[in-house]
């Protein structure tokens, strides 16, 4: 499969999960490079005083960013399941566009081992780091 | 035992206290409210809170199964809950880090259940446990772990640690 349907292939899939949908989560191409896109939007803050966006929001954010990452890596692979997920909190998000970029530092027959990381204004300032392992062969 | 929670079970009057606020946290946090938790327990240091099975939630339109982030946020949420209602004074509080290990997919239609439990308390940190459940809480969805950083402004005002956003940054 070439890198254009790959590419075309994981952005269809986002707007057909209903869940990446709510997230609003899109996905950007810069040749086979690509950071995951979460705008800001209301419904995402989970502490109205500081305001800060949900930690949770965050990490499903970072989860689906590691997903589409696997899926450019093999774009005709079933859809990966999560096994675990480890997510450590830097610093609060604020209330304004959060991004992602996915490493995929392993991926065997089974198994891939995935560690994201999530920022704001400035990469060099990152709020949140994913790790993560994914079955890349499910059996049903 | 640190001297920043509350251990004792207390008088009627905190339970409804503690449900009172709980219902806060969850109106109050557009995130919470909009993927519509609610709590059903809580008492210092535990809270069980439920997230509805909704349509526009799921995580694979093959077969209705509820998002995995759903159930992250679920997690958090409970987890920092638990931690808020065995504070003895109101703090800020924030997550350090959660590690969620996701044993099986839920059940499409049905809701999922968060149990968190503050299991250790120190001078700055409570450390959780939740699973995560559809029926049974002795055959989980998921089960999570994690660490909360108490009196996370320490004294300051909330967001004092965060910068002013930058011009035009703004999403």
């Amino acid at each position: 499969m070439s890198e254009e349907t790959a590419i075309e292939k994981i952005q269809a899939a986002l707007t057909t999960i209903p869940y990446a949908r709510y997230l609003g989560v899109q996905v950007v191409f810069n040749g086979d490079e690509m950071t995951g896109v979460l705008p800001f939007a209301e419904k995402l803050i989970g502490n109205p005083m500081l305001p800060a966006i949900h930690g949770g929001a965050l990490g499903a954010f970072m989860e689906l960013t590691a997903i589409a990452q696997l899926s450019v890596l093999q774009p005709s692979a079933k859809r990966p399941r999560t096994i675990d997920v480890s997510i450590e909190y830097l610093r609060s998000a604020r209330p304004v566009a959060t991004y992602a970029r996915a490493e995929v530092k392993k991926v065997g027959r089974r198994i891939a081992n995935v560690h994201v990381e999530a920022w704001q204004d400035r990469r060099v300032a990152p709020i949140a780091f994913l790790r993560a392992h994914f079955l890349v062969d499910p059996e049903d | 035992m640190a001297d920043n929670h509350e251990d004792t079970g207390g008088p009627d009057e905190a339970a409804v206290q503690l449900a009172y606020m709980a219902e806060l946290m969850n109106k109050g946090s557009p995130q919470a409210s909009s993927l519509g938790f609610h709590t059903l327990e809580i008492s210092p240091g535990r809270a069980l809170v439920r997230v509805k099975y909704r349509e526009d939630l799921i995580g694979d339109p093959a077969t209705g199964v509820i998002a995995g982030g759903v159930v992250t946020t679920l997690l958090d949420h409970t987890c920092g809950q638990a931690v808020y209602a065995g504070l003895k004074k109101a703090v800020a509080i924030a997550t350090l880090d959660l590690r969620i290990d996701y044993m099986r997919r839920s059940e499409p239609g049905l809701d999922v259940f968060v149990a968190a439990n503050v299991y250790k308390w120190t001078h700055s940190i409570a450390f959780v446990r939740a699973i995560a459940y559809d029926r049974d809480p002795q055959d989980p969805v998921a089960a999570a772990q994690a660490a909360f950083m108490l009196d996370a402004s320490a004294g300051r005002p909330p967001g004092a640690n965060l910068k002013p956003p930058a011009r035009g940054s703004a999403a």
